[in-house]
């Protein structure tokens, strides 16, 4: 019983993180209605930046790091979506797709070049130092990562309903052709948008790469969770993405520890199955009904 | 010239030639080093073409294909291995059981898969990719696991090794092509067609759609399950990672749109393209990540310069010409849409 909640614990603490990366993939899909396969390479990416900044002679702290990898992968994806998802004009929604898997691998193919294809990790202080709560042994870097999740979250959250271009985005989220007509510069706010996401993104994998060890090839598993995890929340539901994220990540952890650590990640899929099943359009999705 | 390159004769002419030469691959070229390109290429023109039938026919791209070409093979290998068949031309004849097997798998993947459309549908199939790959991995007592699965080794000289394999690929790419171009003259394939232009319109018609589309989608697997057998014996021992390769279901995409996506020969065009380069690149930059650099750069230059794909950019151009050539010089794209338009007022 102390395993299955000390597993709850962490499945909360971990679900954070994954939160931050699905929330960046549906605010993604929710303003262009692209799925962006590349988002764990990005992911993956940001935490190789981290890496490079942390084994340099600078030596930066990887939290500290994000204030120079944020911007740079913010304008990284403003870049992309301007060079290749801007020019797709027909069938947006499976071109997308391949481009941003075709982005997935050229990242890839350049970190296996640079870094070669070993697995690193990065290593700090309160990576191996933990705290006592509850007769619970709970690494430092858990708590500083969820907070810094919760944080960025937030901020996405008050730009998103708090601000003039946040209420841009939401419009363009809800109909892009009325918000154009409106006078919302649709093209400026999906670059935007696309580069808030891939700086989420870098965040992510600060804390994923602080949690778990990474190779270039690490971006299938983590690609393959995260869209997991925004079908079961309903596409372009940010709410659907957090709460995705917490549930599937307690469940796994769960699995892990009540049926054994090798099917963890197959009850992470067999949930998607059962939401399918009951609910196709997933927990705060619309019923799509016409192609989108 | 349009009339003379679509008449039956031509076409016909054109189709046998193609195959003659294709029978003859391995009589002139002998060694290994280019029957293994060959029995590559053959196989992917099958699997394009028969992903085709869902992708390009139905519209339901799929990314998930790799977990049929694996399962296929593993089901294959398990086959042999249970019914103790030795190496040789009679595994050849056990093929189409895992064909039959791979189509079960479709109906429940398709089951699930199949409820949802458009984005959430592409999610779907990377999913059950993965899951396949780890039961595949976890099933330890049945595939072996990590360990792999080893196939009966056939007892030919290295010499002609590759050649019935060739013709066994090249056979299924023929199957393949039969079905596909079986199913466009249909009306199960106007069905489809109807379908990947606007479901709900097709359904208020009284298409079948659920039926049509779980349809497709099971042909579509176990053709690509058969061909996975195959690939599964030729390389004689897959392990997960290697059978169920995203990179296998992402090639066979990036074929078709190459190629052109719905048509009938585009799989085969994009397939005979982009199979040997991709081969070249493997074999010249494989070992740094510099081969998924390139491929990745290829991939992104023909989806930007070529959506369509190519048999539909160059019959537009073809049937433009003839347009121009018909009616003289000055129909250019004149004022005739906008006079239609007052004619015909929208409902």
């Amino acid at each position: 019983m102390t395993l299955i909640l000390e597993a709850v614990i962490f499945g909360v603490l971990t679900g954070g993180v994954y939160a931050l990366m699905a929330s960046g993939l549906t605010l993604i899909f929710g303003v262009m209605r692209i799925i962006n396969v590349g988002h764990g390479a990005l992911v993956i990416l940001g935490a190789y930046l981290s890496y490079a900044l942390l084994s340099s002679g600078a030596h930066i702290d990887p939290f500290v790091s994000l204030l120079i990898t944020m911007p740079a992968m913010f304008i990284l994806g403003v870049v992309l979506q301007v060079a290749f998802i801007r020019p797709l004009k027909d069938d947006r929604e499976a071109l997308s797709v391949l481009v941003t898997y075709a982005v997935a691998l050229g990242i890839e193919g350049l970190l296996g070049f640079i870094f070669t294809n070993n697995f690193v990790q990065l290593n700090a202080w309160y990576e191996t130092a933990s705290f006592a709560i509850f007769g619970f042994h709970i690494a430092y870097v858990y708590v500083f990562g969820f907070g810094l999740c919760v944080a960025i979250l937030g901020a996405m959250f008050l730009l998103l309903y708090r601000t003039p271009f946040g209420a841009a985005i939401r419009a363009t989220m809800l109909n892009r052709t009325a918000a154009q007509l409106v006078g919302v510069n649709v093209d400026r706010v999906s670059a935007v948008a696309f580069g808030i996401g891939v700086a989420t993104a870098a965040a992510g994998g600060v804390v994923f790469g602080l949690t778990n060890s990474f190779d270039p090839g690490s971006h299938y598993d983590l690609i393959s969770r995260l869209l997991t995890i925004i079908v079961l929340g309903g596409l372009g539901s940010l709410r659907g993405a957090i709460i995705g994220a917490v549930v599937m990540l307690i469940v796994e952890d769960v699995a892990a520890v009540v049926i054994s650590p090798v099917w963890a990640s197959f009850a992470f899929f067999v949930i998607l199955v059962v939401v399918l099943v009951v609910r196709p359009q997933g927990l705060y999705g619309i019923r799509v009904r016409e192609r989108i | 010239m349009t009339r003379l390159a679509t008449s039956a004769p031509v076409k016909f002419g054109a189709l046998a030639v193609a195959v003659v030469l294709a029978l003859l691959v391995p009589v002139f070229a002998v060694d290994p080093a280019t029957t293994n390109i060959a029995v590559f290429t053959a196989m992917y023109v099958g699997l394009a073409t028969a992903w085709n039938i869902m992708g390009g026919y139905t519209g339901y791209i799929s990314l998930g294909h790799a977990a049929f070409f694996g399962f296929g093979a593993y089901a294959f290998g398990l086959v042999l291995a249970h019914l103790g068949v030795a190496g040789g031309y009679e595994p050849f004849l056990f093929v189409p059981v895992a064909g039959v097997l791979t189509a079960f798998l479709a109906v429940a993947i398709g089951w699930i898969a199949l409820r949802t459309r458009a984005a959430t549908f592409v999610i779907v199939t990377i999913a059950m990719m993965f899951m396949v790959q780890l039961l595949a991995e976890n099933l330890v007592g049945l595939t072996g696991g990590g360990a792999g699965l080893s196939f009966p080794v056939p007892p030919w000289s290295g010499d002609f090794y590759n050649t019935p394999f060739y013709y066994a690929m090249l056979l299924m790419a023929l199957v393949a092509l039969a079905i596909s171009w079986w199913i466009r003259r249909s009306k199960f394939g106007l069905g489809l067609l109807a379908i990947r232009d606007d479901e709900d319109k097709a359904l208020a018609v009284g298409v079948p759609a659920h039926a049509y589309k779980l349809t497709a989608f099971i042909i579509s697997a176990a053709l690509v399950g058969m061909i996975g057998a195959l690939y599964g014996y030729y390389v004689t021992y897959i392990y997960p990672q290697f059978a169920i390769d995203p990179l296998v279901g992402l090639s066979i995409v990036l074929m078709v749109f190459l190629g052109g996506l719905g048509t009938l020969w585009g799989p085969v065009l994009g397939a005979l393209i982009l199979e040997p380069a991709q081969l070249w690149l493997a074999y010249n930059f494989g070992a740094s990540g510099l081969y998924l650099v390139f491929y990745a750069a290829v991939f992104l230059v023909v989806i930007i310069l070529m959506p369509r794909g190519i048999v539909p950019s160059v019959l537009s151009l073809i049937s433009r010409m003839s347009n121009r050539q018909a009616v003289g010089p000055s129909d250019a794209a004149g004022p005739a849409p906008d006079t239609r338009a007052i004619a015909e007022p929208s409902p």
